[in-house]
């Protein structure tokens, strides 16, 4: 398979081991902010290899992981009407809520569907006329842009029992304000390939001005190695600056296109990520002139205070300020197949990750 | 029959009943021991031990490239008697269908299960048809059991696992589950993605009568994959597996799909495959064996035991590195981005 093969091929990626030891002159601390590169990062074995001198750090990464306790009750509580048929992406049919998960409401007879694109949820909602088919749009700015072309599919088509409640997040105001955190001490990001192929590889520049080594890397073993090797450079040679090494997918500038649909559509608010509370502009709301497809302006919902899962230290770990293996209640009273919060869920969460790999020591 | 879905009254014991059975039924599947309809089928007693077993199907879609639930009920328990070493004798076949199933739908799968049961050597000896009200069923639930017989000197069991022993998987992996997974899904992938529903009973005969020793134990990876599978085998016999990721058999367009999806090839069902676990001196000439046969001809060694912490399974990735390979916990679900 092109564009995958190569950057799996032991022969040509195990030279870059050694070349990553001899890189690696000073310490390095560095988030990866992307749950998919958590992920990536288990699965291709980087982690059992990592030279004592490089430590990775999990950021904010996985959309589903950051949806405060609120939202999750909100959209519990929204899934439960009666006439509404609730269209998910699979990872969050699992995720607990105060009490219970959509996986709970499902079994009292709600109606849960898991798609795979939110086009998919608007042919829900043609086939099923009588019911109201609400989209829950958790995601960050890989998945907005979609959700902004299906409401303008919708709104072509005059499709009118559709709309979405929209959870959806940006990624570089949170970013900041966690970089602000002295505690954290982090010298280097390896920044996100999807997301950055929608906002461009210059979105770092602000974070490599204030002295962060940024590189913009892929998901395979040969990007992961190659982008920790470039971060390791800067850190060594005290350059540090914005990298792109997956330009095969990323532009400088980013997807204008898919930016310009998304403004259309949405437009910033204040929003709530777990673990990191309310932050100002972080979330995108949907706009008046599209207020027909905004299902809080649909349905008489008020997203309640919830309090996030007793003991549960998600949201640490999502402010990469511990790991899972030290949070009591880590595969213990919190396993994939029974959770507790929300990073033992979503096939992009931290606990997840630490739990399905594991790590031989 | 002139009409042309079923009624409850096909599953009656009455008239229509044996209607459904005579017309439709006796049609395709014609095991001599069937024809009579007798309440149970006699068998003729044969030397050796018995091999038992019984399995349940109801797959949505009915049918996908490959196969269909027909197919699957046939290749699913012939495979459960095969995997301790069983020679398959004869299946059960029990039907529960809904009314207002639609009797070509259902003709289709009777015929298909007939051929599967005709390949395979193995008949279709008795079965029952009961028909549930509109809405309390799913088209078709399939049961089938079957019986077989396994030689005295046989012995087979996931408890014989010791270090040094080989692990072989008898070919692709994961093109069922991602078959079934996409067709659901409503996804258009291009690309031949097809179920590898297949009876595995003549692979496992032709192993064991050439090497009957070598052999510690066979297993299907069905629900959950192979990394489930293996998962019991390394807790049932104490040790550690330890997987080469470069040397596992996938398919070009089974491993696009999983990139798609976001989904491991590791933990998807297979209904045509089997691991087997061997003696690592013996595993070059269990395997040229197992390449002979049509069913095995993409074997590959995957992996070892290790004497290490039981029941653990990892895996060398291509960079050298090492991660743990966990069995599969709940369903497996694509992710957002």
């Amino acid at each position: 398979m092109k564009h995958i093969d190569e950057y799996r091929d032991g022969e040509l990626i195990r030279p870059l081991v050694a070349e990553l030891r001899q890189s690696l002159t000073r310490p390095v601390r560095l988030m990866e902010v992307c749950g998919t590169h958590t992920m990536a990062i288990f699965r291709s074995g980087i982690r059992s290899i990592l030279p004592e001198a490089m430590e990775i750090v999990s950021g904010p990464g996985c959309p589903v992981c950051v949806t405060s306790a609120s939202h999750m009750d909100a959209f519990i509580a929204m899934a439960e009407i009666p006439g509404v048929r609730v269209a998910i992406f699979g990872d969050l049919f699992r995720v607990p809520g105060s009490s219970g998960s959509l996986a709970n409401a499902a079994a009292r007879g709600a109606q849960v569907e898991v798609v795979y694109s939110p086009m998919d949820a608007l042919e829900l909602a043609t086939r099923h006329p009588a019911e109201l088919v609400v989209f829950l749009g958790v995601g960050f700015e890989t998945t907005t842009p979609g959700i902004a072309a299906t409401i303008l599919a919708a709104a072509k088509d005059a499709v009118d029992n559709f709309c979405v409640f929209s959870t959806q997040k940006v990624i570089p105001g949170p970013l900041e304000a966690l970089m602000q955190d002295p505690d954290l001490n982090i010298n280097a990001l390896l920044c996100p390939g999807h997301v950055s192929a929608i906002i461009g590889a210059g979105a770092y520049q602000p974070f490599a001005d204030r002295g962060l080594a940024c590189v913009v890397a892929g998901f395979e073993p040969a990007d992961l190695l190659n982008g920790l090797i470039m971060l390791a450079r800067q850190i060594a040679e005290g350059r540090p600056k914005v990298e792109n090494l997956y330009p095969r997918v990323v532009s400088w500038e980013g997807n204008g296109r898919a930016r310009a649909m998304v403004e259309e559509i949405f437009e910033p608010v204040d929003t709530e990520w777990r673990g990191l509370g309310f932050i100002e502009r972080s979330g995108l709301a949907i706009r008046d002139k599209y207020g027909r497809y905004d299902a809080l302006k649909r349905l008489d919902i008020t997203i309640p205070a919830s309090a996030e899962p007793k003991g549960c230290l998600c949201g640490e770990i999502l402010k990469g300020k511990t790991i899972p293996p030290h949070c009591p209640l880590f595969g213990s009273r919190c396993t994939p197949a029974n959770p507790v919060g929300p990073c033992m869920v979503s096939s992009e969460g931290t606990c997840a990750a630490y739990h399905k790999y594991g790590q031989e020591t | 029959m002139s009409d042309k879905t079923i009624l409850l009254d096909h599953g009656s014991g009455g008239l229509a009943s044996q209607e459904l059975i005579s017309t439709l039924f006796l049609k395709h599947l014609t095991s001599p021991v069937l024809k009579g309809l007798e309440d149970s089928a006699v068998l003729d007693n044969q030397a050796g031990r018995l091999v038992f077993t019984t399995d349940s199907y109801v797959v949505d879609p009915l049918f996908f490239p490959g196969g269909d639930i027909g197919k699957l009920a046939v290749h699913g328990t012939i495979n459960d008697l095969a995997m301790r070493g069983g020679m398959p004798l004869c299946l059960s076949l029990a039907l529960i269908l809904e009314e207002g199933m639609d009797l070509d739908e259902l003709e289709r799968i009777i015929m298909s299960i007939a051929e599967a049961s005709e390949a395979s050597g193995v008949p279709v000896v008795t079965g029952d048809t009961k028909v549930v009200p509109r809405g309390k069923g799913d088209k078709v639930f399939i049961n089938t059991s079957g019986i077989g017989f396994v030689d005295n000197a046989v012995n087979l069991s996931s408890t014989n696992g010791r270090p040094g022993d080989a692990v072989i998987l008898s070919g692709t992996m994961g093109d069922h589950g991602i078959t079934i997974m996409t067709r659901r899904a409503g996804i258009g992938l291009d690309g031949d993605l097809r179920s590898d529903t297949m009876a595995l009973h003549r692979l496992v005969a032709s192993v064991l009568s050439v090497h009957p020793g070598a052999v510690r134990t066979f297993r299907d990876p069905t629900r959950g994959g192979v990394a489930t599978t293996l998962n019991e085998i390394a807790a049932a016999c104490g040790q550690t597996i330890v997987l080469d990721e470069q040397s596992l058999p996938i398919r070009s367009q089974v491993r696009a799909a999983c990139e798609i999806l976001g989904l491991e090839p590791l933990y998807l069902a297979n209904e045509g495959k089997c691991l087997a676990v061997v003696d690592g001196d013996r595993a070059e000439q269990v395997l040229a064996v197992m390449k002979q046969t049509e069913e095995g001809k993409d074997a590959v060694v995957i992996g070892r035991l290790e004497q290490g912490k039981a029941g653990r399974v990892l895996i060398t990735t291509p960079i050298g590195g090492s991660r743990v390979v966990a069995p599969l916990h709940g369903q497996p679900l694509p992710r957002i981005c």
